[in-house]
């Protein structure tokens, strides 16, 4: 299936950098914003939960961090796919920078995890599926990280890069499901149930703008990124020149 | 609620407050990093070109 013209014009990388730079300062106030709103509703609004008393605030970071590792993996294996599927360059430059984002949100929900585990279930670690598969999720972004690195090519490191990103999509629905398949202490969704959530309205609503939140962060910073990576990979460019010649 | 009862978090304080710690510091880095990153990439870009200007007028004299 051929593209039609106007998308590979569109997502050109000289024409993704002069967008990127217009979005990036709108994307990064709406994260602020939604920020400080969320966590101010999620310390001085949401009340305090009547099992876990305040420890369960340590959910507002949690809870997101974790559905941004998994949404941010998908994000990469999707773009890596377009890019292998279409060569389109600026999909594989958004896979690549991509991970190290994911692998911070994943390294986050397993550290807050663990210091919401240590006082609501006594220890900092089990392993079960649930935590077993985050953290396989750690290693495939890492491994990602790791193989793209180790490739001099780009071209070729795109590409392996997005295979490697592909297959390990299998541990996505593993991760969600653990919960579900196997005995773990973890509990089970709240949000996400087919029937209505079994959450607090005030506790829910600062749930949603801290994802929210995350979700502006990860735009912010993946332009961001993205940015300066165009510069490298299109150097030998006139544009590029003309921008790095511009700037002081 | 004071405010001693507020960073005492119901006596989770090390746990809440740890949490957020990390997520400020990991989350800050991340979204600080690439500022860095592209400042030098334009400097070292902006070495290349002279260079490469250079040894253009070398190569025309």
């Amino acid at each position: 299936m051929k593209l039609p013209a106007i998308v590979h014009k569109f997502s050109s990388p000289k024409n993704f950098y002069t967008m990127s730079g217009k979005l990036v300062p709108w994307f990064v106030w709406s994260f602020l914003i939604t920020l400080v709103f969320g966590l101010y509703y999620g310390f001085f609004v949401a009340p305090t939960d009547y099992q876990q008393g305040e420890s369960y605030r340590i959910m507002f970071v949690h809870v997101p961090a974790a559905w941004m590792s998994m949404f941010i993996y998908m994000v990469m294996a999707v773009s890596g796919g377009i890019g292998l599927i279409w060569r389109i360059k600026t999909a594989d430059l958004m896979a690549s920078v991509s991970a190290p984002i994911g692998a911070a949100f994943t390294l986050l929900a397993l550290v807050s995890g663990s210091l919401w585990g240590k006082p609501m279930w006594g220890t900092y670690w089990v392993w079960d599926a649930r935590l077993t598969s985050e953290l396989i999720l750690l290693f495939l972004y890492l491994g990602f990280i790791a193989l793209q690195a180790s490739i001099e090519d780009p071209r070729n490191a795109a590409r392996a890069g997005a295979v490697l990103a592909i297959v390990g999509v299998v541990n996505i629905p593993i991760i969600h499901y653990s919960v579900e398949w196997w005995s773990t202490l973890h509990q089970g969704a709240t949000v996400t149930k087919i029937d209505k959530p079994s959450i607090h309205i005030d506790m829910l609503i600062p749930l949603l703008v801290m994802a929210v939140s995350f979700k502006l962060y990860y735009i912010a910073s993946v332009l961001m990124r993205a940015r300066g990576e165009i510069l490298r990979r299109e150097q030998n460019t006139r544009w590029v020149k003309e921008v790095v010649e511009n700037e002081r | 609620m004071s405010a001693s009862e507020f960073f005492n978090m119901g006596g989770y304080a090390v746990y809440v407050w740890s949490s957020y710690g990390f997520a400020f510091v990991l989350l800050g880095w991340i979204f600080i990093s690439p500022v860095f990153t592209k400042k030098s990439i334009i400097k070292e870009l902006k070495i290349k070109y002279r260079q490469q200007e250079r040894q253009r007028q070398e190569s025309t004299e």
